[in-house]
């Protein structure tokens, strides 16, 4: 990297993932640095700890799944059988899809061996032999280095045939994804690593029993692996303080969008979302004033100003009526237009609908072609009822959850943002079409 | 019995095997759940969403076709939620199909209007432009229109999964989302259209049937496919006295929804302008048109001739004419024309088959039986080939039940794709390799075993041998080319054996003996080719009588030529390679047209023989009667269905003349005279790239 893509550190930052990341560094943490400033002691702890009390440790650790589903880390692990004559895998999600999340990019960026010890630590809790870190192809650069990372672990020993010479076998190896939001699901994902079209699959049975294939596997995101190291360094209990009762831990949160200082900040769960926005990210940029926060990435419904001062963990967010998803946090200001913010989102989840299923695909197409029209001016009210309606179709109904991830944030967007896209549509509706030409659409 | 759940469905309390998918529990307690990517019999989707319940304790709905039932579930298939979801999925997909239904085939039998008139929204409120793409022709037969798909994945299921072929398959993504064929922009497969009727709209649509028709327009005349035989069903639709378009919708039958290109595509050899329609007599040489008196006349009186001189009198028989008119025939010939020189094509050793197993008639397996068997053993014989509808039911049983399915062939065959074992064996000699499979086939609960034309005589009592030996129940099939191959050798058409296999007092010349003799007066020849490929009777003189649908080579030498009906085009059964006799109904009528039966009772009555009535009911009445292994339920076969005979073995001794049994190793995309004259089948022959591929892994 020519440039760092870290942020000067804020005081307000917990930095537990990034405690290596001192700024402006370029280059990552190699692996003469990783073990000189404490790598590789937490896998040969764990080498010497019963895998049910890795597991143990991590559901103390109340870490919660960090891509976006939020769901406890630990109990995901325990649901795998140690026992099964199936070999077991581990699979590492750095598809990173959702708009606005820019995290992961940055732990294997410049921590790599630490993915690869949270690796090894899951791997000798479920007895895996093999993991692959599935990593969407527009992350050329950051495929190659957790190659690299990953020829260095081999070279000293801790992958392999012998894990730090334990003789417990496991493997590691990069997977390029091809461009596909939907792989970032998880059965999409293990569909894509076995070669074959990332259309989801039914679940149950879940990649516990039948993952990748069709062996228990677990597959986190990398951040969440990222976080074991030191959940078994230090103990579960004492991560899970640094946060909120089941919102263990600390969390990397992407801001982004009209703020003073965008970048990737480590929080601890529970931090005030406008203290996040105010101080750690100084706050909207060019003195203007906050209109709208969508709070963790493109799928969760978008927060009024009036509803920021919450804290930020899963179940406060939750609480909300939005979610804190992968962390992504893009900041709207006030001279913000929502319609087309409602547009270019809704033209997003068509491009990346995977097509299997009829209210996905089809709804998303139709969302998109409605808010594109809005976009243009040419609507009435109806379109809103009809957007809600759309959305209200697809919540619940479809093969996987990006049929909610489109209808979620339309609906939010339509609802609260009601008068100001009115308003729009009202406007354009005072250029009449040219005499002798049809309107586009009957209204 | 297997683990019972009880649970309730609409306050109806339903019971059904653990792990029954609820729509089928469903199904069978009369709630229609609907659905569109739903297939019985194939990988489960739920991707169309149209079956989503609701289940107490679930928050979400959930697809029927994806839920297994439990213990204590209570489902509701009819409430304000479920009814509201169906109709949203319907409005989902209506937005980008296109309003094609007045030009559209499928109109009036598409389960999107269907389903849109039961549980749609009465209005449109979709505005936008419509997603489009253009349709294209993948061949002379399939043509697909992406924009009326609605991506059910049916197509690549049955394609895939149901033949093993796996000619279509899914690209792109989104509304983008499209079905594309093995070549890229055409299709290399089978042509069986199977593809075309499982589609729920117009999406693939027929070739040969396009805008020709509305389905209440035709009748629907169930009639048993004329070529191979397998005996499948086929439902032919005919309008103004036309057969425009065959498949099986209904299900019916031993095949269910499957048929070949033949069974679906080549009907149209019966009205091919080379039809004889016209009666021909040969004068001064040639072959002239002549009246059906004036022909019936000639034939009855020289036949009468031949009598009263003592003539030899030979008799060739079809292999595509029905059981009624078999046995007519024999009878005419054995106590009319007093004569045992009677045989037709044989293409199958069932006798020694029968000779080795001595009366155990049970040790013939149905077509049932071999989607229930635990093992199958296949010789000398490419199943996708030759006996399609065979292959597909041991496929069925193979995805389902995990059978274990073993070859010993020749060449490569389709079904090496799944076997457990496949051994190569030089034609004749695949008995020699039974013995390697001997472990394996003991350890199985029982076995179905097939062998082709190449297995005969001696490799015949081998293969009992072994079977016998196993220790285990086996049962055979003894594989035969045609519609009515078998029922051709169960009513007697062989010069030793008569109806049900009772040696005749004096046996008569064979096949090859009739060809070779040169002192016959008379030979009738009624629905075979002997003289294909140039051919010539050793016999110059004799007087040559041809009872046929088109001017063959046969009979192109002939004296009198009479015009017959095909297969579909008559009313009367016809027996399937594994002994399941099924009545088929007449469809069209071709005019000049008489059907065999009819014919050989006007000369009978010319003759002033007593051979009983010759209308196809009467003459099964006595078959029933008289053949034995043929006292089948009148109620099965009149009500369309299947019933098994039990071919006996006659007198111990069956002599079984093996050197007869020639198969005539047709393909797929061959089916004897009849393939012949099919435009269709010998279209999609000709079109670009190679159309039959051997899926060899």
């Amino acid at each position: 990297m020519k440039e760092t893509l870290l942020s000067p550190p804020h005081p307000l930052e917990k930095r537990v993932l990034t405690r290596r990341f001192e700024y402006p560094r370029t280059e990552p943490v190699w692996i003469d640095e990783y073990l000189a400033t404490g790598g590789y002691e937490a896998i040969r702890k764990a080498l010497a700890m019963e895998p049910e009390a890795i597991v143990e440790e991590v559901k103390k650790s109340a870490l919660r799944g960090r891509g976006g589903a939020g769901f406890p880390t630990g109990m995901k692990w325990s649901f795998v059988d140690r026992k099964s004559p199936k070999p077991k895998y581990v699979v590492v999600n750095a598809d990173e899809g959702e708009p606005g999340t820019c995290k992961d990019r940055i732990l294997m960026g410049y921590d790599p061996h630490r993915l690869i010890e949270g690796v090894l630590i899951g791997a000798r809790a479920i007895g895996a032999c093999r993991g692959w870190v599935y990593i969407r192809g527009e992350y050329r650069e950051y495929i190659e280095i957790m190659d690299r990372a990953i020829e260095e672990a081999y070279a000293r020993g801790f992958l392999g045939a012998s894990v730090c010479g334990s003789g417990w076998e496991f493997h590691l190896s990069t997977h390029t994804g091809a461009g596909s939001y939907e792989c970032g699901e998880e059965t999409a994902l293990l569909e894509s690593l076995e070669g074959k079209r990332g259309n989801p699959r039914l679940k149950p049975p879940f990649p516990a029993t039948s993952g990748a294939f069709q062996c228990p596997t677990i597959l986190n995101n990398v951040e969440t692996y990222c976080a074991v190291p030191d959940i078994i360094l230090n103990g579960g209990e004492w991560y899970a303080s640094l946060g909120t009762p089941r919102n263990g831990g600390t969390r990397l949160v992407c801001l982004s969008g009209h703020i003073e200082r965008p970048g990737v900040y480590e929080v601890p769960l529970g931090m005030n979302l406008l203290t996040i926005i105010n101080e750690i990210g100084g706050g909207v940029w060019k003195g203007r004033k906050l209109k709208a926060v969508i709070p963790g990435g493109s799928s969760s419904p978008v927060l009024k100003a009036d509803e920021c001062d919450i804290p930020a963990d899963y179940d406060s967010l939750a609480k909300a009526g939005s979610m804190l998803g992968s962390g992504a946090t893009v900041v709207l200001d006030e001279t913000t237009d929502m319609t087309k913010v409602l547009a270019r989102l809704m033209k997003f989840y068509a491009h990346e609908s995977c097509g299997w299923c009829i209210p996905c695909r089809e709804g998303t197409t139709w969302l998109k072609k409605i808010t594109a029209r809005l976009e243009e001016g040419i609507g009435s009210e109806r379109d809103l009822a009809t957007i809600d309606q759309i959305s209200q179709n697809m919540l619940g109904r479809t093969f996987c959850p990006l049929g909610d991830a489109a209808a979620m944030p339309a609906m939010a967007i339509v609802r609260k943002f009601r008068d100001e896209i009115l308003d729009r549509i009202r406007q354009a509706e005072m250029f009449a079409p040219a005499p002798g030409t049809q309107p586009l659409a009957v209204l | 019995m297997a683990n019972m759940v009880n649970l309730t469905i609409d306050g109806k309390p339903v019971t059904a095997p653990a792990g029954t998918l609820l729509i089928d529990a469903a199904r069978q307690a009369g709630i229609d759940i609907p659905a569109f990517c739903y297939y019985e019999g194939f990988s489960v989707q739920a991707a169309c969403r149209m079956c989503l319940v609701e289940i107490e304790k679930m928050p979400k709905l959930q697809p029927a076709c994806a839920m297994p039932v439990a213990e204590g579930m209570v489902v509701h298939t009819d409430t304000p939620k479920v009814a509201e979801a169906r109709k949203s999925t319907l409005e989902f997909l209506l937005t980008n199909h296109p309003l094609d239904c007045p030009v559209c085939d499928k109109g009036g039998e598409c389960e999107l209007q269907d389903m849109t008139f039961r549980y749609g929204l009465g209005e449109s409120r979709f505005v936008e432009i419509k997603h489009h793409a253009d349709e294209k022709q993948w061949s002379p037969l399939v043509f697909y229109d992406p924009a009326r798909c609605i991506l059910c994945y049916r197509c690549i299921r049955v394609c895939d999964e149901g033949l093993g072929v796996a000619a279509l398959g899914l690209s792109y993504r989104g509304v983008a989302a499209e079905i594309i064929p093995n070549k890229g922009d055409h299709l290399e497969c089978d042509e069986c259209g199977w593809c075309i009727d499982v589609c729920p709209v117009g999406a693939l649509t027929s070739g040969t049937y396009r805008y020709k028709s509305r389905p209440w327009e035709m009748n629907y005349v169930s009639a048993v496919c004329t070529h191979c035989s397998n005996g499948c069903k086929t439902t032919l639709s005919v309008r103004n006295g036309e057969i425009i378009r065959a498949n099986n919708r209904d299900r019916s039958g031993l095949n269910g929804e499957f048929l070949c290109v033949k069974g679906r595509f080549a009907f149209d050899f019966v009205h091919s302008s080379e039809r004889l329609q016209s009666p021909l007599i040969r004068k001064n040489g040639k072959l002239e048109p002549a009246s059906w008196s004036e022909a019936l006349k000639a034939a009855a009186g020289r036949m009468r001739e031949s009598i009263e001189r003592n003539g030899r009198i030979a008799v060739i028989g079809s292999t595509r004419t029905t059981n009624e008119e078999n046995y007519y025939l024999q009878k005419f010939a054995r106590q009319g024309l007093r004569t045992s020189h009677i045989d037709h094509h044989r293409s199958g050793d069932l006798i020694t088959l029968l000779d080795a197993l001595g009366g155990r008639a049970d040790a013939l397996a149905a077509t049932g039986d071999l989607y229930t068997c635990d093992a199958a053993l296949v010789l000398g014989a490419d199943l996708a080939q030759q006996q399609p509808m065979l292959a597909v039911q041991l496929r069925a049983n193979w995805r389902h039940h995990q059978m274990a399915m073993y070859v010993i062939s020749e060449g490569p065959a389709r079904e090496d794709q799944y076997a457990a074992r496949s051994l190569r064996a030089a034609a004749g000699s695949e008995t020699e390799r039974l013995e390697e499979l001997r472990d394996e086939l003991k350890a199985r609960k029982n076995l179905v075993v097939l062998y082709g034309a190449s297995v005969k005589g001696d490799a015949v009592r081998r293969l009992v041998q072994f079977g016998d030996s196993l220790g285990i129940p086996v049962k055979y099939v003894c594989l035969v080319d045609y519609a009515n191959s078998r029922g051709a050798m169960d009513m007697g058409l062989l010069p030793h054996l008569g109806p049900g296999y009772r040696p005749v007092e004096i046996p008569g010349m064979h096949l090859d003996a009739m060809m070779e003799a040169a002192d016959l007066d008379l030979i009738w020849v009624v629905g075979a080719n002997p003289l294909k490929g140039g051919r010539r009777f050793a016999a110059q003189n004799a007087f040559v009588i041809v009872q046929e649908l088109f001017l063959t080579e046969t009979a192109a030498q002939a004296d009198i030529v009479l015009p017959a009906m095909s297969l579909y085009e008559k009313n009367g059964t016809v027996t399937n390679v594994c002994g399941e006799v099924q009545r088929t109904k007449a469809g069209p009528k071709v005019m000049g047209t008489k059907s065999d039966l009819e014919i050989m009772g006007l000369l009978a009555a010319q003759l002033g023989l007593e051979l009983g009535v010759p209308l196809p009911d009467k003459v099964f009445e006595e078959i029933r009667r008289a053949v034995p292994g043929y006292g089948v339920p009148l109620a099965v076969i009149a009500t369309g269905g299947a019933a098994q005979t039990k071919a006996a073995a006659g007198a111990p001794g069956l002599e079984a003349q093996p050197e007869l049994v020639r198969s005539a190793g047709d393909t797929l995309f061959t089916s004897g005279t009849l393939g012949k004259y099919s435009r269709k089948l010998n279209e999609v022959m000709e079109a670009p790239g190679r159309l039959f591929q051997l899926q060899v892994p």
